[in-house]
């Protein structure tokens, strides 16, 4: 035995369960000032929005008063913005969806096919492939932007008002789609040659083996894509802001820009009404499937 | 049921080569175990059977038909995978009927079908749950029932025991057997564990680092093995190797180890002679006896070390630097340092030639 170890053994039990505890104490401590409290001015803006959108007068910018609806009625009854005038908010919210929903159809066929061929094919070019579509993402879009609506223009999406939307969601899916090939290759990089081998020995075509054995496995890593997909087209600024000039086809965040953006009197209460409203898809999904996305994010799948 | 051929069938990974030049003749309805080391290519051999590796040269065909370039889905063939590969999103039913599905057999014989085999793996209340739900024992079952349930013309294991507890393993060698001599389905058995192979194969094909060593049934690999290899590979504790050579003094025969000489029948030291001189000498541990008083043409040494395995004890004997394993009944009397003499059993030896590792006796 050392001599340090020796004197640290003399120690009393108390002292050393004092000192242990004040250790652990120092431990949250640290947790707490780094991960609790940058998250406060973020969730004070959430209440912000909740408690502006549902007063008429709000006191000091946090204390409500005059409980109220007022803000909420765009709803069922017309939104002004500039000189256009919808009659609600669900036209909005329909080509918001459209976009979304169609971003999200297109990322999910075209990523699970190609997430398959990036972890099970063998051929040439594949890591160089790989390498490619990292390299890829790194580049905003915004440079694409007069390439983009020359594409546009040429396939004769441009001002065409739905079909400049489906162009929209196009251009979304293309922008995403390797970055979702890129999440459900590890997907499917975690299911054992094993169980395909299997599926082709039970009496599966390669095809058969993908679509009755192989994609039901990877159905987590479906959901977070389309998640992300259908969040990311329902986000959509720019290309909604530069390439729709016709204001029936606007999508929410478009709106709320205008809404902000254009005139001098700006209703605050409905604008945090339409935030919110326009915040509650992500909410529904960030809480139904926050397992699904730390998967994702924190890598592979676990079972 | 078929007769399976590998004809000169070699399967390489760029520049691995994972088997070469396999000739293999399985019967049909027969029962081989392809046995080697990890890594010896007879997984892939399997793969190769099954229709998932093609092979880069050679043929394989069933009875007399070429299926080389046929895909796993067109060879009637079931396995079983050493992870059990069961499709965890379906119950027990949907893992057993899924091959006949894709056969688009008629519902109600499936249904009939799958019961049948599952009562017969008596997994008959299991039918309902997720593979998860089950022990590994019970999945194994289950992967069994899959592979059967299709009537296959082949059936392949990959070592299907090994993820099974030591108890589970023995019983479920029985019931395979038992199981494989009453469907007769011609079956090929992978396996790197040699009880496996010895207890359950009609034949044992012994592969290492790619090349078929010795196509024997298990009697004559253990009593005539072909090599150094197959020699060492198969029983336990393992064979003895001694290296020396052999030496000619007035028309006897000597082994000669350096740190003891062993007189040899003429007719033995002449068989010997004729091939090589520098040889190996192999007994088993079963093949030499101990005595505790000096005999003739006995080999002395010291008890190194004892292993008490119950029902017998391996003595190891140290003689020079070489350490000999010998098997003997439990005797409390042979104590490390304790001198003893080693009577080695002149028709269980086998000779090797050093260079070529091949078996001269």
């Amino acid at each position: 035995m050392t001599s340090s170890s020796y004197r640290r053994s003399k120690r009393s039990i108390s002292t050393r369960r004092v000192i242990a505890l004040l250790r652990s104490l120092t431990k949250y401590l640290v947790v707490i000032v780094v991960a609790v409290i940058p998250i406060i001015p973020i969730l004070l803006m959430y209440g912000w929005l909740l408690v502006q959108s549902f007063s008429s007068r709000v006191v000091l910018g946090l204390v409500p008063s005059g409980l109220t609806i007022e803000n909420w009625k765009f709803l069922w009854s017309p939104v002004k913005m500039g000189l256009k005038t919808y009659p609600n908010i669900w036209p909005i919210t329909l080509n918001t969806l459209f976009v979304a929903l169609g971003e999200a159809a297109l990322v999910v066929l075209v990523s699970t096919m190609a997430g398959y061929a990036l972890s099970r094919m063998n051929f040439r070019g594949r890591v160089a492939l790989m390498q490619f579509i990292i390299a890829l993402h790194a580049f905003p879009s915004v440079i694409l932007l007069i390439a983009l609506f020359i594409i546009l223009n040429k396939l004769g999406l441009y001002g065409k008002g739905y079909l400049t939307l489906m162009g929209i969601m196009l251009i979304k899916a293309g922008l995403d789609i390797p970055m979702a090939s890129w999440i459900i290759k590890g997907f499917f990089d975690s299911i054992p040659w094993d169980v395909e081998w299997a599926a082709l020995v039970d009496g599966c075509t390669r095809w058969r083996a993908w679509r009755s054995v192989i994609v039901p496995l990877i159905l987590p890593g479906i959901g977070a894509i389309s998640i992300f997909s259908f969040l990311s087209g329902w986000s959509e600024f720019l290309l909604v802001f530069t390439y729709v000039k016709d204001e029936t086809y606007y999508t929410l965040p478009v709106l709320i820009y205008h809404l902000i953006g254009e005139f001098r009197f700006i209703n605050w209460g409905m604008l945090a009404a339409i935030g919110l409203f326009y915040a509650i898809p992500t909410l529904i999904f960030f809480s139904t499937s926050q397992k699904l996305l730390l998967r994702i994010y924190v890598g592979g799948i676990k079972r | 049921m078929v007769k399976v051929t590998l004809d000169h069938v070699s399967k390489f990974f760029g520049k691995v080569k994972a088997v070469i030049d396999l000739y293999l003749e399985i019967r049909d309805g027969e029962f081989v175990a392809l046995l080697g080391p990890s890594g010896c290519g007879k997984t892939t051999t399997l793969l190769m059977i099954a229709g998932i590796y093609k092979p880069t040269k050679g043929r394989i065909l069933f009875d007399d038909e070429d299926v080389t370039d046929l895909p796993p889905k067109d060879r009637n063939i079931g396995m079983v995978f050493q992870s059990y590969a069961l499709y965890p999103h379906m119950t027990v039913y949907e893992n057993i009927a899924f091959p006949l599905r894709l056969k688009k057999v008629p519902r109600n014989e499936i249904d009939r079908k799958v019961k049948e085999v599952a009562k017969l793996l008596q997994i008959d209340h299991l039918l309902d749950r997720k593979p998860s739900q089950l022990s590994g024992g019970q999945q194994q079952r289950v992967a069994l029932g899959r592979a059967l349930v299709k009537e296959p013309d082949v059936l392949l294991l990959d070592e299907p025991l090994s993820n099974l507890d030591a108890k589970l393993r023995i019983l479920m060698r029985a019931e395979l057997k038992r199981l494989q001599k009453e469907l007769k389905i011609t079956t090929v058995y992978v396996t790197h564990d040699q009880v496996e192979a010895m207890s359950m194969a009609d034949r044992i094909a012994v592969m290492n680092a790619g090349r078929l060593q010795q196509y024997a049934e298990p009697d004559e690999l253990y009593n005539k093995p072909a090599n150094l290899f197959v020699a060492g590979f198969i029983g336990a504790p393992p064979m003895n190797f001694i290296e020396g050579s052999i030496r000619e003094v007035n028309g006897n025969y000597f082994f000669d180890a350096g740190v003891f000489t062993l007189k040899l029948s003429n007719e033995l030291g002449e068989l010997v002679a004729s091939k090589s001189t520098d040889v190996i000498l192999g007994f088993r541990p079963e093949h030499a006896k101990i005595s505790l008083i000096e005999k003739p043409n006995a080999i002395k040494g010291a008890i190194y070390v004892t292993e008490p395995l119950g029902r017998d004890m391996v003595v190891n004997v140290k003689v020079g630097n070489i350490i000999i394993k010998v098997l003997t009944e439990p005797n409390p009397t042979l104590t490390p340092g304790k001198t003893v003499w080693l009577i080695i059993d002149e028709d269980k030896m086998h000779f090797f030639d050093k260079s070529t590792e091949k078996a001269i006796v």
